[in-house]
């Protein structure tokens, strides 16, 4: 993909952000019911970062998601009924129910899962990518990580690999102001997250994670590096997150007027939407009829993840290994 | 009467047949070659031991020196893993396993069950065990137990070149996450080896010697020892059975099972240090499940629940010995015939 956007490409953009916003926002919702098993954290306010990231990718790439991957998840395409399954805790789900929303994945579509532990998945991304490199394919990986994951030394360490490797591999720093409950202008001792770079031997730039068409011409350059053969980047994404850390994170520790702000102000939907009608590059119409069709999309999956049986306890013992001798 | 080598080259050979017979295999590691970015020779190590000499160059491109940086290499071969290659990636020591748990323990070993049996990640990690080499705490330790632990998670411990040939080819070119424990006293150790390519299947112990007495059940080089101390025994007319395991995960319960029920004792031996070891892990097996076939309490003989230590005085007592073998044995076989 170029770095100017086709209008199939913006209205492909358009609906995962969209698909994104709905999923997160229902899950909101529904996790507040009960019904939905252990804890959930929500990538709302941040889908610019991973739709103008996975623009430039496909199946055969790969991507290394954080405990915040519903979003890297749907970009990525992985089916959106099979993850509501997953966090339903159903056989159906897109891990038969013993993932959860911290480790969705879909091999087959490159999306090396959600990620429980903080950082842990740079280095994954760095195997991913080195694995292309040695099959000699032009695929590239992405690893995702937060501010709180910047902090990690895993990810130091998958940087400076990469570099010495020349991997093609792009590291995404989201930098949604908080590690939880911490602030990131405490918790991250330099200025920005992509100054770091410049230590590992590798571009970095900071971008406007409420801007798509930011994030996605760095993202452009990023993958293109990668796929040349010219080696790693550093992209820090800065935006903040529309909920708490988890469902049910009182938040007490934010200004309680950032989200109101930055929903009415710099959201990525809006703004995207802006640009594109303005420019004529989309109509009105067609962005409301995406909107309705992913309502509809996720009113199904709920629906039927509802409605889905769990596994049973012939599910318990299986798939620990591969061969059990 | 067949080839001899040493245990270290049936290592060597058999990441040499792999990589001859499957393309996507590779090794990583610290100085597996040795003299990356440096100005004189090239695969100048070979692995700090010397293992993986000689690869370097016959396979081009193939054998990737690492920065000593354990996260991020382990942590890239559970990665290449998962994404259609075989990584054989050398962890120096085991001990270094504290580096880089996380890469082992919530990554490799969880990605078939946790995304619901869809991963396949065909990784194995040589690394050096035991104690021996006045190595001290950091680079000595036996934490096979630990590994064997972890659902999900393979454990091979080989106590002879011939074993170390056949297991590690099976390690390969086996689907699920491996833990190969190297032990570093015996990599100089020969014996007979087939020149030709080999597998030896997981979770099958090997019967070394035949007894009536008492079952000698151990792995890695204590094997060794319990073979020393059965050949002693024998002279005081103690009938000794020694059970390698070879594999703690898979563990061969049968094997074990059926053995005790032979011989009604069993004296278990463990380089580890003893709590929630593989040494108790299999008197529990016994207990609950042998308990009519013994005559005797289960013993087990294991270092202390001690750091390694340094001195070779220290490191000495440290070590399960064949004397503390026999003494093992003694104790619960001596007025035998009486029972």
């Amino acid at each position: 993909m170029s770095e100017t956007p086709s209008v199939d490409q913006l209205s492909h953009a358009y609906r995962v952000m969209r698909t994104i916003r709905a999923f997160e926002e229902r899950l909101h919702v529904e996790f507040a019911t009960g019904e939905i098993p252990g804890f959930v954290h929500l990538y709302a306010g941040e889908e610019a970062s991973a739709a103008g990231v996975m623009a430039h990718l496909g199946h055969e790439d790969s991507i290394a998601s954080t405990h915040r991957g519903h979003g890297h998840c749907i970009a990525k395409g992985v089916d959106v009924y099979g993850m509501m399954a997953e966090i339903y805790g159903k056989k159906t789900g897109v891990c038969q129910g013993k993932g959860g929303s911290m480790h969705i994945a879909d091999l087959e579509k490159g999306m090396l899962g959600a990620n429980g532990i903080v950082g842990a998945g740079a280095p994954l991304a760095a195997g991913a990518a080195l694995a292309a490199k040695l099959k000699g394919s032009d695929a590239v990986a992405v690893a995702f990580f937060g501010d709180g994951g910047s902090n990690e030394g895993a990810v130091f360490e998958a940087m400076n690999l990469a570099s010495v490797w020349n991997l093609p591999c792009i590291f995404v720093a989201e930098n949604n102001g908080y590690a939880e409950a911490t602030a990131s202008n405490w918790s991250v001792a330099c200025d920005h997250i992509a100054d770091r770079a410049a230590g590992f031997g590798m571009p970095g730039v900071t971008v406007d994670g409420f801007d798509f068409f930011a994030v996605h011409e760095a993202a452009a350059a990023a993958v293109a590096r990668a796929r040349a053969g010219e080696g790693p980047s550093l992209i820090e994404v800065k935006f903040t997150r529309y909920f708490g850390h988890f469902e049910g994170d009182a938040q007490t520790y934010r200004d309680p007027n950032e989200v109101k702000q930055a929903r009415e102000q710099r959201d990525c939907l809006m703004q995207f939407r802006e640009r594109v009608t303005r420019s004529g590059q989309l109509q009105p119409a067609l962005l409301d009829s995406i909107d309705q069709e992913v309502e509809q999309l996720i009113e199904d999956a709920v629906r039927k993840a509802k409605a889905d049986p769990k596994p049973g306890p012939e599910d318990l013992l299986t798939d620990v290994y591969v061969t059990y001798a | 009467m067949a080839r001899k080598i040493s245990y270290q080259q049936a290592i060597n050979e058999a990441l040499e047949q792999e990589m001859r017979r499957d393309p996507t295999v590779f090794l990583m590691g610290e100085d597996n070659a040795g003299g990356a970015g440096a100005p004189g020779e090239q695969d100048a190590w070979g692995g700090v031991l010397g293992v993986t000499k000689g690869l370097y160059h016959k396979f081009p491109g193939r054998v990737l020196d690492t920065p000593l940086s354990e996260i991020g290499y382990v942590g890239a071969a559970v990665g290449a893993a998962a994404r259609g290659t075989r990584p054989v990636c050398e962890l120096m020591f085991i001990d270094f396993a504290g580096c880089c748990l996380d890469q082992i323990l919530n990554q490799a070993a969880k990605f078939r069950y946790m995304f619901g049996g869809k991963a396949v990640t065909p990784l194995v990690l040589r690394t050096m065990v035991g104690a021996g080499l006045r190595a001290a705490a950091q680079h000595s330790q036996m934490l096979t137990s630990w590994w064997t632990h972890i659902p999900g998670l393979k454990v091979v411990c080989p106590a002879t070149p011939y074993d170390a040939k056949g297991l590690l080819i099976q390690a390969i070119r086996d689907n699920d996450p491996v833990i190969f424990c190297e032990h570093k006293l015996l990599y100089g150790m020969q014996g007979e080896v087939p020149e030709e390519s080999y597998a030896i299947p997981f979770g099958e112990a090997s019967f070394l010697r035949e007894g009536d007495d008492v079952s000698l059940i151990t792995y890695g080089r204590m094997v060794h020892l319990a073979m020393d101390a059965a050949a002693n025994l024998a002279r005081h007319g103690v009938s000794c059975e020694v059970l390698d395991l070879r594999t703690t995960s898979p563990l061969d319960r049968d094997s074990i099972l059926e053995s005790v029920e032979k011989t009604g004792r069993a004296v278990v031996i463990d380089e580890a240090n003893p709590r929630c070891s593989v040494a108790t892990d299999i008197a529990a097996l016994l207990a609950e499940q042998a308990f009519d076939d013994l005559r005797a309490p289960v013993q087990l003989v294991t270092a202390p629940h001690t750091p390694v230590p340094f001195s070779d005085a220290l490191e000495d007592l440290y070590i399960p010995d064949a004397a503390k073998i026999e003494r093992a044995v003694l104790k619960i076989t001596q007025g035998r015939q009486a029972a």
